[in-house]
């Protein structure tokens, strides 16, 4: 395809949506896409040259193929992920995720809250992970203003216990709604009840069992509460024996095994290509992980392992989470022990609200505290990017300010939002029971593809 | 081991819109396997942008500005590489071919901000509704005070 004529293509989506182009976000009929498109569609970017798609496009007539549609609504879609397939009988020829159904705009919304609001807003993106959307936000935040260093140490490791719990509950989650998917269906009850466990946890910390707004810029909102160690040891002790369960309940299981061994394969240069990152990116052998790599709070203090799979296989990604919940749990304990006592948020007068006893005394102090609620504090131009670890992959966050008190970009960089992209990959060639498997095992939260 | 906590630390680069893929090529040569994000900056009511001046003399700052961050998993690198775009002409190359996962990425600035990919291979909006006008993140589209379009409902 030349470059005018692609250009002309692009203008044509432009004015056609004055109308209406309705039908072009879909999966079109193989004789309207071209053979890029294709190619893209099968994820065979890698491996096949343009003219080999262009005859492998032809061999396969319309009329042995159907077009048809799995979601928005489907209980396996995790949310509203709608995904078109083409198939053949029941083999997957090509798929399309067709995304969007759950965007409310955050990232402009993001633009019009306060530095110290944004939190809110970011907390509901991943909503199986809100605190490591939270923890990126925060970051992103001190960086632009300087503070990165000077957060205290228990702050530091406060978070770091919090980020693993969530990765412990969010793996939780995987574990119940996989489970489900693949017809262990009593595997749902029980990883919903471990994680209801950890957000038990949650809400005695932060008051709030999801979207908690709990980190925020220069620290955290409170300290931990009486017997907070307890509480966490009690949930560290009860887990493997739980773990133990679902060993038996599925990993050694033949059926368990056949429905994801050797499905969904993905190799590391395509997870490369495609941008995949987290479990995804680990299963194909290549052992990336932001708290190891490019550490940040205190990863670099802590032992843990970085659990990488070798076939690429939904298989490997399911044990990789679960080895994941035994990894976050040994530091965990780690973090138990290092908990440093002192402040829990920066003493920067600037970011940080006067404390609730000084109110009541000093009316400079309600002024302060007013003004930085209602106005927000003001963030230095410039722009940053920050990422992080999260569950799913690489979350991150680009912000641009322009020296007010709101960012004058928010951007997020979700996980799961690229990694959707392996999809199309991952099920080509395979049947559509298997296309559940896959999306299972990707993972994806829609709250954040859409944001 | 290069600490990404600081600001310092942040390598980034201006590129010339038409030096695009040349750069990319290049970086990619060099070990930057993957791209994980690009995203976009409407620039329109802050033109300014607290840029250094030895960058400035160099570079024309436009409207637009298209920000791709790429990755080193060898090397355990960033790069930043920041391109600027003309309201008038809000077209750039798609880095498409060289990293297969900038799909989504593309679509989604074509989407909220307008700019369009040369060699995209299916640029489609991908969040908002297909028949939607304008583009949300753009500066100049008002939050909150526009009538709600959908199909078939009467605006």
């Amino acid at each position: 395809m030349t470059a005018t004529e692609n250009i002309a293509d692009s203008q044509d989506a432009v004015i056609t949506a004055a109308g209406t182009n309705e039908g072009r976000q879909e999966l079109q009929l193989r004789k309207d896409v071209s053979a890029k498109e294709i190619l893209r569609g099968s994820g065979a970017v890698l491996r096949m040259s343009e003219s080999e798609v262009a005859a492998l496009a032809g061999t396969q007539s319309e009329d042995q193929t159907m077009i048809i549609n799995m979601g928005p609504q489907h209980p396996s879609t995790h949310g509203v992920l709608r995904l078109m397939l083409e198939l053949n009988g029941e083999t997957v020829l090509r798929c399309k995720p067709v995304i969007g159904y759950l965007h409310t705009g955050m990232e402009k919304t993001g633009e019009s809250l306060t530095f110290m609001q944004g939190g809110t807003n970011v907390t509901r993106m991943d909503y199986a992970s809100p605190l490591n959307n939270e923890l990126v936000f925060a970051m992103t935040t001190e960086k632009l203003l300087g503070i990165d260093q000077d957060i205290p140490e228990r702050a530091v490791w406060i978070r770091m216990l919090l980020s693993e719990l969530n990765r412990i509950s969010s793996h939780l989650l995987f574990m119940a709604t996989n489970g489900m998917d693949i017809g262990a269906v009593s595997m749902m009850l029980y990883g919903f009840r471990e994680r209801e466990e950890v957000l038990r946890f949650f809400q005695k910390v932060t008051g709030l069992r999801m979207n908690h707004n709990f980190i925020r810029p220069g620290g955290v909102a409170a300290d931990l509460p009486a017997g907070w160690r307890d509480e966490v040891l009690n949930l560290l002790d009860a887990l493997p024996a739980r773990l133990a369960e679902y060993e038996i309940l599925m990993t050694g299981q033949p059926i368990w095994r056949e429905r994801l061994q050797g499905v969904g394969v993905i190799t590391r240069d395509e997870a490369i290509a495609l941008s995949a990152t987290g479990p995804i990116l680990r299963s194909t052998g290549l052992s990336w992980d932001l708290r190891r790599d490019m550490p940040y709070l205190r990863y670099d203090k802590v032992e843990f392992d970085v659990i990488i799979g070798s076939y690429g296989d939904a298989f490997d990604r399911y044990s990789i989470r679960l080895n994941e919940i035994r990894e976050s749990m040994r530091i965990v304990r780690q973090v138990l022990d290092a908990m440093p006592q002192g402040d829990y948020r920066i003493q920067d007068k600037k970011v940080t609200p006067p404390p609730r006893g000084r109110i009541n005394e000093s009316m400079e102090a309600l002024i302060h505290h007013f003004k930085i609620f209602t106005e927000g504090f003001k963030v230095p131009e410039g722009e940053a990017y920050l990422a992080i670890e999260s569950p799913r992959g690489e979350i991150a966050c680009y912000i641009a300010s322009d020296g007010s008190a709101t960012p004058y970009r928010m951007h997020v960089r979700a996980p799961s939002f690229i990694n959707i992209q392996t999809m199309p990959l991952m099920m080509r060639g395979g049947l559509v029971a298997d296309a559940v498997a896959v999306i299972s095992s990707v993972d994806p939260v829609l709250g954040e593809v859409d944001r | 081991m290069t600490q990404v906590s600081s600001r310092v630390a942040d390598d980034v680069r201006f590129v010339a819109k038409a030096d695009y893929l040349k750069t990319l090529t290049t970086l990619r040569d060099e070990g930057f396997e993957m791209c994980v994000d690009l995203t976009a900056v409407d620039y329109l009511t802050h033109p300014g942008r607290n840029i250094a001046p030895e960058v400035l003399g160099q570079i024309v700052l436009e409207r637009f500005e298209v920000v791709v961050n790429l990755l080193s998993l060898s090397q355990r690198r960033r790069v930043r590489l920041r391109v600027q775009i003309a309201e008038s002409d809000t077209v750039i190359d798609s880095a498409f071919d060289l990293y297969p996962g900038t799909e989504a990425m593309e679509r989604e600035v074509f989407d909220m901000f307008g700019i369009k990919f040369n060699g995209h291979p299916d640029l489609t909006r991908i969040l908002m509704p297909e028949d939607w006008q304008g583009h949300p993140l753009r500066k100049d589209y008002g939050a909150g005070n526009i009538p709600v379009q959908f199909k078939g409902a009467a605006s």
